[in-house]
């Protein structure tokens, strides 16, 4: 799973929900995968109001990936006055869609459940007790 | 200018919608001079007056269900009326076109014309005294002789004459064909279908699409050809993962949109991980219905299972590798609604929900009748559920759930939400039923009428907690008829929507 996706993911409790500790949800014994994509600036410029800035921060710590700047990059810095990709759009790209978390455990700060990845597909499937 | 749309005469009641949201996502504003959905030709004119080619060019480009777009030169209800219109029309056009070379061509519908009838008829326009070479292959230009006839009548009631100026997305379908494509099943999306919809959603480049029923990944395959990027879920995580060669991801692989493909989550919508945050420009998706795939989510109405369920040995059977948790059937049309509000809370504002739905609640696949009835009923044992038992249970759930649904015959309401406008309705009929697809656009904020918001979280709450009380004496069965009702009455309030019509 995209660590961009992971940005769009909380508990999937309906109890979880309304609470702050419930999001981001927390990786744990993540196996990581990094994958060469097409890089594709309109995407990343269009996800970068989207994305919680703060969220992508923990995980990138939690993840001990580089530390990542302490605002959202804006769309100006995205590309130089070319029009050619800047590093920061090239570093965006690699931290949101060429970096997944192949497999391991995604933990919910708030009920402590934790929700398998497997081959980069996580399962947000609850039993009945938790429905 | 005025431009002829070369339609296929099938869906057609997807036709204009398609043309529609075509027009819109280009920014091109444009009329209906002419159609009908028993015509192929259908006539537009664009409001900018400075339009040409190129925004014919752009506004065809995609469509699939559109063959070419014609400058059109003249109309008529005969020959002489066509050729007079098409001197009115283009007399001053002809000497820009004298020396380039050309070809013509008959486009007769529910009619034929021999090819000798044919030369006859084309030497009739040679009044415009082209002297270019003719060209059957890439010609400068290439006209056609538009004629429609009433079934089995000598002569034609319709004529058109036009210059082709571009060919529509169509071929697309035979790209996508299932019978060519590495992983699909049963139930998988046709691909023109596909296409129509992730058209009718505005799938485009720098957008973001989801479907929350994806299955083999038919409608965000459609949507990646169109350029958005894309993710989806499924209650199903065996549809999802496929086996090593064939698998949702190989998919993409084949068509060559893999770095357009996020993944794959498996997730029940009722139950959803993605936050309630404005993430989303379209959503596209095919809710199950019927017997066939049974309509499920997470829960089990069984008192035993609201616990935590303990293996012999004492360890929670949640925890064990494998585990599959129990799903209960659920009813269509409460479904519908939770798509409506999961729309309304992720979509930005302008993006699309393009959802199908069966037109009745008796509109399910053929034999599917005589299968509810037959259904056994669903096992009285309390003990508690194994993964290996739960789903023949589920199965017989969901066939007892989808009888209850039948047997009300009824059409079922298209259903509505404050956030969202109802774009346009486009229906397939089968022989013996018919499906919908419906598009809503998510209206900005300072657009919802708040009384209407507040009046449908409040009908939300209430459906919530009733059926959590009829889910606790073990029931947990919510009629098609209970929700009919509810949906009557908090929509009284309702304001007419803008922009509703079929
Ligand atoms: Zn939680």
């Amino acid at each position: 799973m995209k660590l961009l996706t992971l940005n769009f993911l909380t508990c999937a409790r309906k109890t979880c929900k309304s609470t702050a500790a419930a999001f981001p949800l927390h990786p744990k014994e993540a196996e990581l995968e990094q994958v060469e994509m097409e890089l594709n600036p309109l995407f990343v410029k269009n996800m970068l109001p989207r994305l919680d800035w703060e969220a992508m921060k923990t995980l990138a710590t939690e993840l001990g990936l580089p530390n990542l700047p302490a605002e959202t990059p804006v769309a100006e810095e995205l590309a130089n006055e070319s029009g050619e990709p800047t590093q920061t759009l090239r570093d965006l790209h690699t931290l949101l869609m060429e970096t997944a978390i192949a497999s391991g455990k995604l933990v919910c700060g708030n009920c402590g459940h934790e929700y398998a990845v497997k081959e980069g597909i996580a399962n947000f499937l609850l039993p009945s007790h938790m429905v | 200018m005025e431009y002829l749309i070369r339609f296929i005469q099938m869906h057609e009641t997807f036709r204009q919608p398609e043309i529609d949201a075509l027009a819109d996502l280009a920014g091109i504003q444009m009329d209906w001079v002419f159609y009908s959905e028993d015509s192929p030709f259908a006539i537009i004119r664009f409001h900018d007056s400075a339009a040409d080619e190129a925004t014919a060019r752009a506004l065809i480009a995609r469509s699939v269900l559109s063959d070419e777009i014609y400058e059109l030169w003249g109309s008529g209800t005969d020959y002489n009326r066509l050729h007079a219109d098409i001197r009115r029309r283009t007399q001053t056009l002809w000497p820009q076109h004298s020396t380039r070379s050309f070809r013509f061509k008959v486009d007769s519908y529910h009619g034929s014309r021999s090819l000798a009838e044919q030369r006859q008829l084309i030497e009739t326009f040679d009044y415009m005294s082209f002297t270019g070479p003719i060209r059957m292959s890439k010609p400068d230009n290439h006209f056609t002789i538009f004629e429609h006839y009433d079934l089995d009548t000598p002569a034609p009631r319709a004529l058109h004459f036009g210059r082709l100026i571009a060919q529509s997305g169509r071929k697309a379908i035979n790209k996508y064909n299932l019978k060519k494509r590495t992983y699909i099943a049963t139930t998988s999306m046709d691909a023109e279908l596909s296409l129509v919809t992730a058209n009718l959603a505005h799938a485009a480049p720098g957008t973001l699409t989801y479907d929350p029923f994806m299955g083999t990944g038919s409608f965000p395959l459609a949507c990646a050809h169109f350029g958005s990027t894309v993710f989806g879920s499924d209650l199903d995580g065996r549809s999802i993962r496929g086996t090593a060669h064939r698998n949702v991801s190989k998919n993409f692989t084949q068509y060559a949109t893999t770095p357009l493909y996020l993944g794959a989550l498996i997730a029940d919508l009722t139950h959803t991980p993605l936050r309630p945050s404005r993430l989303l420009n379209a959503i596209i998706c095919d809710p199950p219905y019927g017997v066939r795939e049974g309509l499920k989510v997470l829960g089990s109405t069984r008192p035993a299972l609201q616990q935590i369920v303990h293996l012999a040995d004492g360890t929670p059977a949640h925890l064990q590798p494998g585990y599959i948790p129990p799903k209960k059937a659920y009813s269509f049309t409460r479904m519908l609604d939770d798509i409506l509000a999961f729309s309304a809370d992720r979509l930005v504002d302008g993006g699309r929900l393009c959802m199908w739905m069966p037109v009745a609640g008796s509109g399910v696949p053929v034999g599917c009748e005589a299968a509810a009835a037959a259904a056994p009923p669903p096992p009285p044992s309390d003990a508690p559920e194994t993964p290996d038992t739960h789903i023949d249970k589920v199965e017989a759930e969901a066939e007892a759930e989808v009888e209850a649904e039948a047997e009300t015959e009824a059409e079922y309401p298209i259903p509505r939400h404050p956030a969202l406008a109802l774009i346009s309705i486009c229906q397939q009929d089968f022989n013996k039923w018919s499906r919908r697809l419906l598009t809503y656009r998510r209206l900005p904020d300072n657009q919802v009428d708040e009384t209407a918001i507040s009046a449908y979280t409040a009908q939300r709450l209430l459906a919530e907690e009733t059926s959590q009380l009829s889910g606790s004496d073990g029931t947990g069965k919510f009629k098609a008829d209970d929700l009919n009702d509810f949906r009557k009455r908090y929509f009284q309030g309702f304001r007419g929507e803008p922009g509703a019509g079929t």
